[in-house]
């Protein structure tokens, strides 16, 4: 039987094949959804801000994209995942309120992915595929046997990137 | 700059935002019988500081579909408050407002817009008596209005005290005509408004 490991907000976990791993509502936050196709090892990162430098409590390392991936990638390679192989794919990062006044807060959704696709480049983790912005929530499920990311949100159909 | 967390808060602190939570949420109710013209009555509200995934299973799961009115605030003290309830209640009150059964997954723009004045007038009231209780000026913004998961709404305000902390300070009200519906107060000062109100009151 294979289980489905839930993420928090500011959480992150490795999944090994055949489980699936799922985060639910993200809004501004980032999913980046991680996987070695080889080991089939996955794990999937919710974030919330996108730097950690940027802010004195800091101490929560899973709550930034910069050391919220670098942690994620370190656990997988624990698990025996190879970095070389690894691929990427992210999802959130919305706006979910609209305001006239534009602030680095109110654009955090974008900050995030920018974040997050530096930090993976960084990594030299490819990315395959992204389903970010707009102005609503996703609920994400990663499926680390076929790499598949399965998109929900309300109202809309359920999507596969 | 400041050196409060919310962590560290103390108790004495923790109950100035329970009073302040308390008549803020007792303005709204008042506010909010005017607005439909009848009886509300509002249970003492709770304050609570829950780490961010306690705040989605309190209003029954990330993917629980809620109305969030987001505004923000600037003045003397400058940040953002939210104002949640569940899209039934949401729908329950519109019903009222407009004097109409209105089902709560239809709503179109008169629907929305009859919410968001709702959501106003709420956040308003509660703003309102915070101002006259510190003698500080706020200024709110025009509200914004979204209807989506809870997760989803609750990530702004998150990512706000996510630059302060791990934790979300909370006011959970429920107010009851023939309804019982639960609403949630968030409101998110900067660290710098945090003192101010305190030393506004007297304390700190």
């Amino acid at each position: 039987m294979s289980e489905v490991i839930k993420v928090g907000m500011a959480d992150l976990k490795v999944c090994l094949s055949p489980n699936s791993i799922t985060t639910l509502g993200l809004g501004s936050c980032v999913g980046i959804a991680i996987r070695d196709p080889n080991t089939k090892i996955g794990g999937l990162a919710h974030v919330m801000l996108p730097d950690s430098t940027a802010i004195r409590q800091n101490s929560n390392i899973y709550k930034f994209a910069d050391t919220g991936i670098v942690e994620l990638v370190r656990l997988m390679e624990l698990e025996g995942a190879k970095r070389s192989r690894m691929v990427a794919k992210i999802a959130g990062g919305a706006q979910m309120f609209a305001f006239q006044n534009k602030t680095d807060l109110v654009r955090v959704g974008e900050r995030n992915v920018e974040a997050s696709k530096a930090m993976l480049k960084k990594l030299g983790i490819p990315i395959l595929a992204a389903d970010t912005g707009e102005n609503y929530g996703r609920t994400v499920i990663f499926y680390p046997e076929t790499g598949d990311y399965v998109i929900r949100a309300v109202g809309k159909p359920e999507r596969t990137i | 700059m400041s050196d409060i967390t919310l962590d560290s808060m103390s108790e004495q602190y923790f109950d100035v935002l329970k009073e302040l939570g308390n008549i803020g949420a007792g303005n709204a109710t008042t506010a909010l019988a005017q607005m439909l013209q009848c009886k509300v009555d509002m249970k003492v509200p709770q304050v609570k500081l829950l780490g961010f995934n306690e705040v989605g299973e309190l209003m029954g799961g990330e993917e629980q579909i809620m109305a969030g009115i987001y505004l923000c605030v600037e003045g003397d003290i400058t940040g953002s408050i939210m104002f949640l309830l569940e899209k039934k209640s949401a729908g329950h009150l519109v019903s009222k407002l407009m004097g109409m059964e209105v089902s709560e997954d239809n709503f179109g723009d008169i629907e929305l817009s009859a919410l968001k004045e709702i959501g106003n007038i709420i956040t308003g009231a509660y703003l309102n008596s915070l101002s006259s209780l510190t003698n500080l000026t706020i200024y709110p913004s025009v509200p914004d209005l979204t209807i989506d998961m809870a997760g989803a709404i609750l990530s702004v305000p998150a990512i706000e005290f996510g630059t302060l902390g791990d934790k979300i300070l909370l006011i959970q009200t429920q107010f009851t005509d023939d309804y019982d519906l639960d609403g949630y107060f968030i409101l998110v000062p900067d660290l710098e408004s945090y003192e101010r109100i305190l030393s506004a009151l007297g304390i700190g």
